[in-house]
C-alpha cells in the first residue's frame, strides 16, 4: 500500500453545541483515489471542511504530507497543495469562468497548456469562457468547480458529492475526468453517496456513520463482497442504492 | 497530459449573459421626466447638476461602507465617524494654509486642497485600521453587537473631536477659485459642484477598474460572494478585510472633506447626520454593490433636489419614499449581491 498522504487520527469536530465528528480515523494513500461513503448527516462534509480548516478539530490530529495541519488556517492548508471542491460547488457567480479559474491560479498566469487540457475534459468551459459562471447550468458549474481545483497541479483534491443532481451525461464526463486524474497519480478524496459512481473509480473506501468511520478497506473488496456491501449498505447506504 | 476523453455535454442551452441596465436608466428617465415639471430649462440644468454633485459626494462617503458590508458582513454604524474625522483632519491643512486657499490661483487652491484630502485619507485609513482591530474584530458575525459597539465608537469619536477641535462649528470657506458659478446659457452651475462631479466620477472609475480589472478586485468580488471558498483557494481574506476597511474609511474621509466644503461648515455631528443618508443609499443600491451604491446615491440626491424645488414639504420624506419605492420593485436593492 502506498504511503499515506493524509491521515486523520481520532478527529473530533464540534459545530456549536453539536458533536459532529466523534473520533474519525482516516488514511488517504498517496496517488490513489479514496472514497468516503455514508448517508446524509454521517459527517462526510464535516470531515472535508475540518481537513480544510473551515471548521476546527476540537480533538485529534490531521497530518498532511508529514506535516501536522490540525491548527493551520485554511489559506495555509490550501497553500500546502490541497484543493477543495465543496458540495455547493461555490463557483463565484458574479465572475466569469475565466476569472474563476484565474483566481485559483495562485502562482501566476494560468498555464495555457493546462487550460487546454481542462478544455479536453470539459469543452463547455471553452465555449462559455467569458460568461458569468452564475449563468451556467448545474453541471457546467460543477465543471468550473473541478476545473478550478485542477487549474494548477495540487497534491490532494477533496471533492464533495460531485454528481449530486447532475444529468447522467455529465456524470459520465466526471467519471472520465477522475479516471484521467487518477492515471496522473493525483491523490483524490472523493465524498459520495452514489456507490455506482465510485465503485469503478475508487482504490480505497471508507464508510462513515454517526461521525465515525465504520469501515475502511479496498474498493475492490467492497465491490466484490455482496455480504459486506449488504451489511454496510444496510447500515448506511440502503436508501441511496 | 492527454485529453482523449468523452466530451462533457455542451448542448445545455446557456441563458444569455444578463446586462441589467434598468436601474441605470432610472437616472436619465427621472431627469427627463422632471424637465416639464420644472418648466424652465436653465433651472432644470442647475437642479440636475446640483443633484448629481450631491449624489457624487454621498457616493464617495457610502462606497466604503457598502464594500465593508458586502465583504465583511459588518454593519458599521460608526462609518460616519470617518466622515467627521476626515473633515476635521483636513482643517489641519486648510486652516493654517488659509492664505493659499484665498489666493487667486487655481493651482495653489487645488494644491492645498490636495494636501488636505491626502492627510484626511491617511488619517481615516489609519483610524479605520485601528477601528477594525479594536472595535470590529471581537464582534465578527454578531450583528447586534456590531450595531451597538460601532454606534458607541461613533459617539466616542464625536466627543474626541469636540475635545480636540472644540464644540463650536468651524467655518470652512471654499477656495477662491471654486467659489461662484459658471453659466451655460442661463443655467448657473456652481464650480465646486462641478469639481464634486469630477471627483465622484474619478472615485467610481477607480473602484470600478479595481474591482473588475485587477486580481485584488476579483478577490474582493469573490469574497463578497463566498469568503470560505476564497480562503480555500489559499488567499488570506482577513488581510483583505483590513485593507478594504481601511480603504473604505479613507473614502469616507475624502467624502467628509468634500461634504464639509460643500456645507462650508464643520461640526462633530456631521458624521452622525449623514449616516442615515448613507445607509439609505447602500440599501437602495443593494448591500455590497458599488455600482448600486453609485446609482442609489445619484437617484437619492436628484429626487431630493427636484422635490425641494417642486414640493418642498415632500423633500423631507423623499429619501424614505424613494427607498420604499425601490424596495417594492427590487426587495434586495437595485443590484443585490448573493452571499456565501
Amino acid at each position: 500500500m502506498p504511503e499515506p498522504l493524509l491521515t486523520l487520527s481520532g478527529v473530533h469536530t464540534h459545530i456549536g453545541q453539536y458533536h459532529i465528528l466523534q473520533g474519525v480515523d482516516l488514511v488517504v494513500p498517496r496517488g490513489e483515489l479514496s472514497v468516503l461513503l455514508g448517508r446524509n448527516g454521517a459527517g462526510k462534509t464535516t470531515t472535508l471542511r475540518t481537513i480544510m480548516g473551515l471548521w476546527k478539530a476540537s480533538a485529534g490530529s490531521i497530518t498532511f504530507d508529514g506535516q501536522d495541519i490540525t491548527k493551520l488556517a485554511t489559506p495555509d492548508i490550501a497553500r500546502l497543495g490541497i484543493a477543495y471542491v465543496p458540495e455547493s460547488m461555490a463557483v463565484f457567480s458574479d465572475l466569469t469562468v475565466r476569472e474563476n479559474l484565474h483566481l485559483a491560479a495562485r502562482n501566476g498566469p494560468m498555464d495555457q497548456a493546462r487550460v487546454d487540457w481542462i478544455f479536453g475534459f470539459f469543452p463547455a468551459l471553452k465555449k462559455f469562457w467569458n460568461y458569468p459562471a452564475g449563468n451556467l447550468s448545474g453541471g457546467q458549474k460543477q465543471m468550473v468547480a473541478i476545473a478550478r481545483a485542477i487549474v494548477e497541479p495540487r497534491k490532494l483534491l477533496l471533492v464533495d458529492e460531485p454528481t449530486k443532481g447532475l444529468a447522467p451525461s455529465i456524470v459520465q464526463s466526471l467519471i472520465a475526468a477522475f479516471r484521467e486524474l487518477k492515471e496522473l497519480e493525483t491523490t483524490i478524496l472523493l465524498v459520495e453517496q452514489n456507490f455506482n459512481f465510485v465503485r469503478s473509480l475508487g482504490d480505497t473506501v471508507s464508510v462513515m456513520d454517526d461521525g465515525r468511520v465504520a469501515h475502511a478497506g479496498s474498493m475492490a473488496a467492497l465491490a466484490g463482497d455482496d455480504e459486506l456491501q449488504q451489511r454496510l449498505l444496510g447500515l448506511s447506504l440502503a436508501s441511496h442504492q | 497530459m492527454s485529453a482523449s476523453l468523452p466530451l462533457a455535454s455542451t448542448d445545455t442551452p446557456l441563458p444569455a449573459a444578463k446586462r441589467d441596465i434598468a436601474p441605470l436608466l432610472l437616472i436619465p428617465v427621472l431627469a427627463l421626466l422632471m424637465l416639464p415639471l420644472v418648466g424652465s430649462f436653465p433651472t432644470w440644468v442647475t437642479l440636475t447638476v446640483a443633484g448629481l454633485a450631491m449624489g457624487m459626494m454621498i457616493f464617495i462617503m457610502a462606497s466604503g461602507l457598502t464594500l465593508v458590508f458586502g465583504l465583511m458582513d459588518v454593519l458599521n454604524f460608526g462609518h460616519g465617524a470617518f466622515v467627521s474625522v476626515g473633515a476635521f483632519a483636513a482643517t489641519l491643512v486648510l486652516l493654517p494654509m488659509r492664505g493659499w486657499l484665498e489666493a487667486d490661483s487655481l493651482l495653489l487652491n487645488l494644491g492645498v486642497l490636495g494636501l488636505a484630502v491626502t492627510l484626511a485619507m491617511v488619517v481615516t485609513a489609519l483610524l479605520g485600521w485601528a477601528f477594525e482591530r479594536i472595535i470590529i474584530m471581537p464582534v465578527y458575525g454578531q450583528h447586534l453587537k456590531q450595531i451597538l459597539i460601532t454606534m458607541g465608537g461613533m459617539i466616542v469619536a464625536e466627543q474626541l473631536i469636540n475635545v480636540i477641535w472644540g464644540a463650536e462649528t468651524i467655518p470652512l470657506p471654499l477656495p477662491t477659485s471654486l467659489r461662484g458659478a459658471i453659466f451655460l446659457g442661463d443655467a448657473a452651475i456652481e464650480k465646486y459642484r462641478l469639481l464634486a462631479v469630477v471627483v465622484g466620477l474619478v472615485v467610481f472609475a477607480v473602484l470600478f477598474l479595481t474591482l473588475n480589472r485587477t486580481k485584488i478586485g476579483l478577490l474582493i468580488r469573490a469574497g463578497v460572494e463566498n469568503r470560505d471558498m476564497v480562503e480555500s483557494l489559499g488567499y488570506r481574506i482577513r488581510r483583505l478585510f483590513v485593507a478594504v476597511f481601511a480603504a473604505g474609511s479613507a473614502l469616507a474621509g475624502l467624502g467628509g472633506v468634500m461634504w464639509g466644503l460643500y456645507k462650508e461648515t464643520l461640526s462633530a455631528a456631521m458624521g452622525s447626520e449623514t449616516i442615515v443618508m448613507i445607509f439609505i443609499v447602500i440599501i437602495i443600491g443593494g448591500l455590497g454593490s458599488v455600482g448600486g451604491c453609485f446609482i442609489g446615491a445619484l437617484l437619492m440626491a436628484l429626487v431630493a433636489n427636484y422635490a425641494g424645488f417642486l414640493a418642498p414639504k415632500f423633500a423631507l420624506v423623499s429619501n424614505i419614499a424613494l427607498m420604499i419605492a425601490v424596495l417594492m420593485w427590487r426587495p434586495a436593492g437595485l443590484y443585490s449581491k448573493s452571499r456565501g
